[in-house]
């Protein structure tokens, strides 16, 4: 007899039956209350804003699930919310996937939706419609998550890869190698402690304000009058990245190719917090090539570089914010990295991969 | 962190480099031993600050990559065994053998895992004695006294599912041999700073009683690598070759006498098989009979098939100095990190890599 | 392979010792340098510590690259140190 209260998720929560149900209505519903999912149909139905819509999907198996600074319910939401913030876009709505490996905890399960809509509510976003499957012991380790989410992009806002332009400051929005490091930290056999957390974090209110921080300046100076004619696309702020796999080295090569232009970084403007240099020192890895889930990079135009950082700095997830590097004519398509010692070299994509499982 | 960033000071790096323009009247070529020099000069972009007249040619110091064709197809045959769990440090993995890799046999259910140290590997076997748990022992000096540490400790402990796979070598006896191939002209040689650590300054004696150059034991930070580059060019300059140790925060003459100790107790000398030297006698490392229990090679005896390289790998040249990586045709085309045909371009020490990464080849 | 990292002795049990690098903490081996004790700096390598880092000789070190630097009369004025990758 199957128990109904069981404290483990079972294959026959995932068959669509009556524990089905009632993993839906007594975990799902408990915390992720909102009219379009309440209503329970086969799809969402939403209202369909005007203008251009922004739509991605990500999967998420990292592991462990729950790590400091956030779990992979959290990251599931953030990151899904962050490639839309990305396109400049205001993000709306999420669906959750869910992969279920028989005999997870219901607490751990319950701890994950509630951190997804605690996520989802700091991001303004709703979770709307989802799935649950549940696979055999063994098949899934623990939980696999998957989010779509789409975004409504305002009218005048051009944000893409391809837009980067010589000239153009390179901003990053904080110290990177948190997350990728906190969860080599995580992993048994590496025998090391620290305090570091994941960056995990929602970044459309950090691209809200860097977008409003150049609409916002009403007393536009003639340079900037003029370089905003000159600029063909809308927007002054031509590409947002968030570096997660491959860390920022990789995410710079990606707007590089796309955009055909060069890049050039400075090492010693780059912040890396002192135990994420350490960590990575010690297993020999390079903060450069280790993924973040709370950070973004721009490529803005010169004129309105300080008013963007400025904003960026004045953001809970921006304060530690830094010019990083320029967009260059030279070498299109390469990525250079000016060393501490003043010499130059590639700074080229990751190769292989650096850790597994850690998005 | 103490006793590496004090190391990488720029001010201090422009005034060695400064040093060394002052005094480099002559050309000289420079062989640094060792694959972890290879990739902090490339990271640290050194060969573009230091003169023209100061050319810096990649040694065999790669473990990874000189470990012989029959070594790891031996490696990956006993991986496959149903029994056997086989722990490697990372770069092993993806190094292609005759008929693949660790990889791809891990792909096809082999269980090999990924630890950071010996010490892992004595913990999964603890955990599972139902495993045969082996450990593969790649690495020169710098590594075998700890493998060797942890056989006495399996010993101590009673482990009966424990193995180490030895395939340690000697970074002297190799030295001696590319010197002795004559295949390249070098003025003076960037000693391997931790292996020296272990083995004593003294052990380098040899370079410049016997071939007459000059060796500077040097540390891993740029103002290490600057400092042993000047002293390297001031021992040619003035034709006085001495052993010049440039790390003594680390090395001693006489080494770590304890390490030393433990290796030899576990390990004796004999011939080894390099990837691109051959056979160099009293290179390699081989378990004591008094700890034949723990010899994986005794204990697991696999037969692969013959050993395959690819015709056109150079990985061979690569490691004697002979050429440098964007020589090898296959290098950037046919061979890239992502798809390897030689260790060298797969191993986190080895130059090809090294070269790839940092984009050397784009700035010839 | 040749990676191996200077790193303070915390505290020592037996031959296992708590080192810290930069705020990180980690579990050695001190097998291969019993004499290590708690406060020094020991180089770790794959779990071992490997070797007692000498300080004095590291301040040595230090300080006669900082006089070659000075006394040096063909040392470069306070050059940027600009490189063109070529």
């Amino acid at each position: 007899m199957v128990s109904m209260n069981s404290d483990k998720i079972l294959l026959a929560h995932g068959s669509g039956g009556q524990l089905s149900h009632e993993l839906v209505e007594r975990l799902f519903l408990k915390h992720l209350s909102n009219p379009a999912l309440a209503r329970l149909d086969d799809s969402a139905v939403l209202d369909a804003p005007g203008g251009k819509l922004a739509f991605t999907t990500d999967s998420y198996v990292v592991s462990p699930i729950f790590f400091p600074g956030g779990d992979i319910g959290k990251l599931a939401v953030c990151g899904t919310v962050n490639d839309l913030a990305m396109s400049g876009a205001t993000p709306l709505y999420l669906s959750a996937g869910f992969i279920i490996e028989e005999g997870l905890p219901w607490s751990d399960l319950e701890r994950i939706v509630a951190s997804m809509a605690a996520t989802a509510q700091a991001a303004g976003v709703q979770i709307v419609t989802g799935d649950t499957k549940v696979v055999d012991h063994g098949k899934a380790d623990k939980l696999f998550i998957n989010t779509a989410g789409m975004g409504l992009i305002p009218a005048g806002v051009e944000i893409s890869g391809h837009l980067a332009r010589p000239g153009d400051v390179i901003l990053l929005s904080g110290t990177i190698g948190d997350h990728g490091m906190t969860i080599m930290s995580q992993r048994e056999g590496l025998r090391f402690a620290s305090r570091l957390t994941s960056d995990c974090a929602p970044l459309n209110g950090l691209v809200t304000a860097m977008l409003g921080s150049v609409s916002e300046n009403r007393h536009v100076p003639p340079a900037l009058q003029e370089a905003k004619a000159e600029d063909e696309s809308q927007s002054m702020i031509h590409c947002l990245r968030d570096p997660t796999r491959g860390g920022l080295a990789t995410t710079l090569n990606e707007i590089a190719r796309q955009s055909d232009t060069g890049i050039e970084i400075d090492e010693r403007a780059i912040p890396v917090r002192d135990q994420v240099r350490a960590a990575c020192e010690m297993l020999g890895l390079d903060p450069l090539y280790v993924a973040n889930e709370g950070k973004l990079m721009a490529c803005v135009s010169p004129p309105i570089a300080d008013a963007v950082l400025a904003a960026m700095r004045a953001h809970e997830y921006g304060r530690e914010a830094a010019i990083v590097g320029r967009v260059l004519a030279e070498h299109p398509g390469r990525v250079v990295l000016r060393t501490a010692l003043g010499a130059r070299r590639i700074l080229d994509m990751l190769a292989g991969e650096q850790l597994p499982r850690i998005c | 962190m103490k006793y590496i960033d004090e190391f990488r000071d720029p001010q201090l790096a422009q005034k060695l480099l400064a040093d060394i323009r002052a005094r480099s009247t002559r050309p000289v070529r420079l062989m640094e031993f060792c694959g972890g020099h290879t990739h902090a000069i490339f990271r640290h972009g050194l060969r573009q600050l230091l003169p023209s007249t100061v050319e810096l040619r990649s040694g065999p110091g790669c473990p990874v990559c000189v470990t012989a064709d029959t070594d790891l197809d031996r490696a990956i045959e006993m991986a496959r065994r149903p029994d056997v769990t086989l722990a490697t440090f990372g770069d092993m993995l993806k190094v292609p053998g005759s008929y693949g890799s660790l990889q791809i046999a891990k792909a096809e259910g082999a269980d090999v895992r990924i630890v950071y140290s010996t010490l892992d590997a004595l913990q999964i076997a603890r955990e599972h004695p139902q495993r045969c748990v082996i450990f593969l022992g790649v690495g020169f000096e710098t590594t075998a006294p700890t493998v060797a540490a942890a056989i006495l400790q399996a010993e101590t402990e009673r482990l009966t599912n424990f193995y180490v796979l030895s395939m340690h070598k000697l970074t002297p006896p190799a030295t001696r041999a590319i010197l002795d191939a004559g295949e390249v002209q070098l003025s003076g040689i960037i000693g391997p700073g931790h292996v020296t650590t272990i083995i004593g300054s003294r052990a380098w004696e040899f370079l410049p009683h016997d071939y007459g150059i000059p060796c500077a034991v040097a540390g891993f930070e740029p103002l290490d690598i600057l400092q042993s580059v000047a002293a390297l060019v001031d021992a040619v300059e003035k034709g006085q070759p001495a052993v010049i140790n440039t790390y003594s925060r680390s090395v001693r003459p006489e080494g770590n006498p304890t390490a030393l100790n433990i290796m030899q107790r576990v390990f004796e000398t004999s011939d080894a098989d390099w990837r691109g030297l051959g056979r160099v006698p009293a290179s390699g490392l081989t378990l004591r009979p008094a700890f034949a229990r723990f010899d994986a090679a005794r204990a697991f005896p696999v037969e692969p098939g013959p050993a395959r390289e690819h015709t056109a790998c150079r990985c061979g040249d690569v490691l004697r100095g002979v050429i440098e990586p964007p020589e090898c045709p296959l290098f950037g085309r046919a061979c890239t990190p992502t798809r390897p045909i030689g260790p060298c371009m797969v191993s986190a020490e080895g130059a090809c890599a090294a070269w790839y990464q940092y984009g050397e080849h784009e700035q010839r | 392979m040749c990676l191996a990292i200077p790193a303070l002795i915390k505290s020592v049990e037996g031959t296992n010792a708590i080192a810290e690098i930069g705020g990180v903490t980690r579990l050695v081996s001190i097998a291969l340098t019993p004499e290590a004790r708690v406060g020094s700096y020991v180089l770790v390598h794959t779990g071992f510590a490997i070797n007692v880092v000498d300080e004095q000789e590291a301040h040595e070190t230090l300080k006669l690259l900082a006089e070659l630097a000075a006394f040096d009369p063909e040392a470069a004025p306070a050059a940027s140190g600009e490189h063109e990758v070529h």
